[in-house]
This record gives C-alpha cells, structure tokens and sequence, in this order.
C-alpha cells in the first residue's frame, strides 16, 4: 500500500437496513490502489451484504461511496462494471463447456470487419487469452481447451485474469478460496499478489485468516454488521484476529477447551 | 509460502496428455460424421442397384434431407441457446395454412401472402420466446401448449373457411409470382440440360419432355437449406453473436454476470426457429401447390433428433450446426433409402429410436470428456 496515494474506493458510515433486519450498521471502509483489502467475518457478520453495496446490488440505506474521489450511486452492477469495479464470485462466473478463450471474452468478444460483416476475431482472442494465462502462471494446452478441464484454482484465475485485463481498477473477491484444497488456494494467492502489483485495488472476502494473512496488506474485520476497525499487516496477530472475527470470548474458552487447534 | 507460491511451471504431471483420437470425439460433428459415412457404405453396399444412386434417386432422398436440414439449422441454434421448441410441426401447418388462405380464399398476391405468413409466425416465436424468458417456465412446456394452440387453428380456419382441411390452387395463383419462384422454383436448368444432353444424367425417352433431362434443376428447397446451414454455421462459430448463444445455453446466470443480454438471444433463435418452420412450410406449400391441416406433424421430434445426433447436448451449451446438417442428411438417406431397398417404412422409426438413444449415450460420454466430470 502507497499512503501517498488517494484511495480509489471510500465506504462511509454504510448501513443497510433489509426490513427490521439491520444488515450493516454503519460500516467506513477505505481501499487504495495496489492493496489487496481483506474484509474478514464470520458467517453472517455482513460481508456479503457489504461488497454487495460496493458492488451496485443493494443500494445502501445510508451512507456515501466514494469511487476516485467523487460520490457514486450505482444503479445496478452494471453501473459499478462500468467504473472499473468487477467481482468475481466463487460459482457462476465460468462456462465449463465452453473454450478458456471463449469464456475470457464473454461479453466483450472482439470482432473484425470483413466487408459488411463483423466477425469474432479468434485469432486475436486465442492469442490474448494464451498470453494472460500465461502470466498468470497457467500453461493451457490450448486457447480452446474447456474451462471444464481446469481445476477450481485456475477457474478463479482465469476470472480474475479476465476481470483485470477489461479494466477493472477494484477487483472484489467473493471467498475464492473457501472451496479450494492448498495448492490451488496457494494458487489463487499467488495471483492475487499479481494483480496488486499491477496497481489494482483488491478486496478479498474471506473467513480464514491464514489465507488473509498470506496475502493481505490491511484487515477489516466485520462483526454482526459493525467494523471492529482495520488494522495494518504486522499490527495483529492471526490469534487477534481470529478473536475479532469470532467476537471474542466464546472462542477463546472453545480454543482452550479444544487444546488450541481452532 | 514461496514454494507453494510458485506457478506450476512445466505441464500438469497429473493430467495425462490428450490423446489425438480423444481429441477427434470431443468435437461435435464427430457422430454426424461417423453416421453418414457408415449409411452410405451400407446402402451403396446393399442398394446400389435399386435407383437410389441415379439422378432421380439422389434428387429424392436430397430433397428429404433439405427438408430436415432446414428445421434442425433452427433446432440446433435453440438447443445451443437452453431451449427446446415443441411447436416446430404444427408451425408448419399452420404458416402453410395461412399462405394458402391469404393467397386463394382471400385472393392477395402470393408474394403479400408469403410475406405476412412470415411476420406472423416470427411473432409467435418472439411470444414464445417472450413467454418462455420471462416466466422462466420450461420452454418444453410453453411450447408444447403451442403445439396444440398452432395444430388446432391449422385445423380449424380451414374448416370454418372453406368446410375442408385441405387447401389447392396455390400454383395457379403463385405462377409467375416472384416471391413463390424463391422457395418453389429451381437453379441450374441449364447446367441440368447440359449434364442430361451429355449423358450424365437421365433423360426422358419419349412423350412430349423428349430430350429434357428428368432431374431438370436444383429445387430451391435445396438451395435453402444449404444457405440455412452455412449461414448457421457462420453466426455460431464466426461472430460474437455465436458465443452469445453458446454462452446463454451454457450457463445463463454466468453469461448475464459477464454482460450477455441472454434473453434477447433466447427469444431472437425462437423467431429464428419459426422462421426455419416457415421457410419449410413455403417450401412445401409452393411444391404441392396447396396447403393441408397436418402438415409437418412430429417434425418438431424428428428436428431435435437431428441435432441430437448431430452431437448437440439437450442441457444446451454445446453442438454444432454441421453436426444437425450430417443428422438430417443421415435421416434423409435413411428414410428414403429403405424405400429403395425394399424394406417395410415403419422400420424407419424403430431405426429413427434406436439411433437417437445411441447418440444421446455417445452425448453423454462426451460431456464428460469435455468438462473432466468422472
């Protein structure tokens, strides 16, 4: 993280109310540039609802979003895309049937005119989607091998790769290792740490805080719907967050009682 | 972490090298493929002799094979895209219908009568369609409502009309008419004339067509489906519209997240598929010079089994419009070819089941070498 730099994402005081349910309770987040942002929470604490906003889904009940600098209010996700802030989910983001190459251009296929027509340039495209897996540290055995074959590591990568290379300036992770077994999780890790160096701004939603640990710069920790504060990579420990996370007391009395293995 | 961190730099160690013969069964034309070559060897074998290799016999069963090709180019699209359509069969009744009401009932030029006959069915697709996307119903129930709503006003205008549930004297009145020569008429005459002078192909040996070859030109219907294939073929593979429908059959949830307007893709290869129903019912009505209330009955069946062996997956997401032209193809030979042959017809449906369950195992089989499902 750069302090000299203005962060390019402010949450301010978000609070999101779904009927008598109070979602989020007030919630200031900062993200700047080149920092991989991990938001950390139990089940239920708010994470989802809290990208959920930064994203354009819900709309907050109150509070400001400030993209660059200037007040924002998204529509709907499209909106958000379009200011360069992308998410990419655990499921629902690959086509298993279709090509790697295919599904990296998804929606933004590129095309070339040939007389009257236009048509898919897969030359281009295969050429593109080669060259980013291979940055990200994917050898495909071709451009129209299916997304099928790929593991669920490289299926994060290939979206995250995809998301970066159309723009995005904010990439919101949705858990992208809760399903993943080490070494595709170490993986996916690993390219995180590639898009935050290019200079763009991550925010990684996760519970387990070894994998937030790893890789992330700053925590924010959500508990039933409030910020317990955010702190800086080497200001706290794993077992203080893990704390944090769990509100507390309980864990500590379970940990002891389990021998310390939580 | 450094370790774990690294990229696999060399290839996977546990994904063992794809093996050419592999690579050749995941494509989709690979059944259509396998199946037109071993129904020719077997008929060229079997039924060299009984005409179904001269000029008329090839015109026969090329004819049959059009007339598939043309509704399995739109099946194939929809199948791609998530949907099925019911409603193919009793579409072509009923467009056949309407043409034949507005052209002698009413007495509008048969071009008039074409042309809104197209925009009409068209508008049921894009009802269907419209129904189908916005109620998130199964489009195998939608349509089949369809399939009864179309068949029974295919029965019921002609009988209120005119007391019968045939329809003639669309030739009389399509004659010289611009529009009907487009799906009626017939190209090459002259290269026909010349194969036939040449001794190429049959001529007649008396009467008053002396001289004129039997087979005297490409039918339109012919022409059709050839453009229908390769125009099909093209929007599939060729242009970002293709992957929009691979895209929305794939996985319709994953596509709208990544910006692909899926239902305007769903709801245009409806119209498509009407259209196609429509093109063949034109066809149909321009050759047999009228129209008839049960027209087209399971050709909404026969239309999917084509594409099913054309290797297309009924979940969507997959197939290959080659793929539906080689299945018709293999219908078409099939179904005429056991007429050459001699054999009883009705073996043609125990032929048409059997080979529709083998496809879909061979589908089934493939899946899963593609997506490395166990």
């Amino acid at each position: 993280m750069n302090p000299e730099k203005a962060p390019i994402i402010q949450m301010q005081n978000i609070a999101k109310h779904f009927g008598r349910v109070i979602a989020l309770a007030g919630v200031s987040v900062d993200v700047y540039p080149g920092e991989c942002h991990c938001l950390l929470g139990d089940n239920g604490a708010g994470k989802s609802t809290f990208i959920k906003t930064m994203s354009g889904v819900h709309k907050p009940t109150k509070g400001q979003i400030l993209f660059d600098g200037k007040e924002m209010h998204f529509a709907d996700p499209r909106d958000a895309i379009a200011a360069g802030i992308a998410t990419v989910h655990q499921h629902l983001a690959m086509i298993p049937l279709m090509s790697v190459s295919r599904n990296f251009f998804m929606g933004n296929e590129p095309v070339k005119q040939i007389g009257p027509m236009k048509f898919f340039d897969h030359d281009y495209a295969n050429q593109v989607t080669m060259e980013e897996m291979r940055k990200m540290g994917i050898n495909l055995r071709g451009p129209d091998q299916a997304v099928g074959t790929l593991s669920g590591g490289e299926r994060q990568t290939v979206a995250i790769a995809r998301a970066v290379h159309f723009g995005a300036k904010v990439l919101i992770l949705d858990e992208p290792t809760s399903a993943l077994g080490v070494r595709q999780t170490a993986n996916v890790l690993a390219t995180i740490d590639k898009v935050r160096k290019q200079g763009v701004a991550v925010v990684f939603i996760t519970h387990n805080v070894r994998h937030a640990l790893a890789v992330g710069d700053r925590f924010t920790v959500l508990n039933r719907g409030q910020t317990l504060g955010t702190s800086q990579r080497g200001q706290i420990t794993p077992d203080e967050l893990q704390d944090m996370m769990a509100g507390g007391q309980e864990l500590v009395a379970l940990e002891d009682s389990l021998g310390g293995t939580v | 972490m450094t370790n774990a961190t690294q990229p696999a730099a060399n290839a996977d160690e546990r994904i063992k090298e794809i093996s050419r013969f592999r690579k050749a069964l995941i494509r989709p034309e690979l059944g259509g493929i396998v199946g037109t070559v071993a129904v020719f060897t077997f008929f060229l074998l079997f039924a060299f002799d009984s005409g179904m290799f001269n000029s008329q016999g090839i015109m026969n069963w090329s004819q049959i094979s059009a007339q598939f090709m043309i509704i399995a180019v739109g099946a194939c699209l929809l199948m791609i895209a998530g949907e099925f359509d019911l409603s193919v069969g009793s579409m072509i009744g009923f467009a056949g219908m309407l043409i034949a009401i507005f052209s002698v009932t009413l007495g509008w030029p048969v071009w008039m009568a074409i042309i809104v006959t197209f925009a009409i069915a068209v508008s049921i697709g894009a009802l269907n369609g419209f129904i189908v996307v916005r109620t998130g119903l199964p489009s195998f129930i939608v349509t089949l409502a369809f399939l009864f709503i179309l068949r029974g006003f295919a029965i019921y205008l002609p009988q209120t009309i005119e007391r019968k549930t045939i329809i003639g004297g669309v030739g009389e009145a399509a004659e010289g008419d611009w529009l009907a020569a487009v799906f009626g008429g017939k190209i090459f005459t002259g290269f026909f004339q010349w194969m036939g002078d040449a001794g190429i192909i049959a001529v007649f040996e008396r009467g008053t067509r002396k001289g004129q070859p039997v087979v005297d030109g490409l039918p339109m219907l012919i022409v059709w489906a050839i453009l229908l294939v390769i125009v099909g073929h093209i929007i599939l593979t060729k242009t970002r519209f293709g992957n929009w429908i691979y895209a929305a059959g794939g996985d319709a949830e994953a596509a709208r997240n990544s910006g692909v307007p899926v239902d305007k893709v769903k709801i245009l290869m409806f119209m498509f598929t009407a259209f196609c129903a429509t093109v063949f019912a034109t066809c149909q009505v321009m050759e047999f010079g009228g129209a008839g209330s049960d027209r087209g009955l399971l050709k909404e069946f026969e239309a999917i089994i084509a594409v099913v062996i054309g290797g297309a997956l009924l979940t969507g997401g997959y197939g290959s419009v080659i793929g539906a032209a080689l299945g018709a193809l293999i219908f078409g030979v099939v179904q005429q070819g056991l007429f050459f042959a001699g054999v009883e017809s009705s073996l043609f449906r125990v032929f048409l089941g059997v080979i529709l369950l083998g496809a879909v195992i061979l589908n089934t089989y493939i899946r899963r070498i593609i997506t490395g499902e166990r």
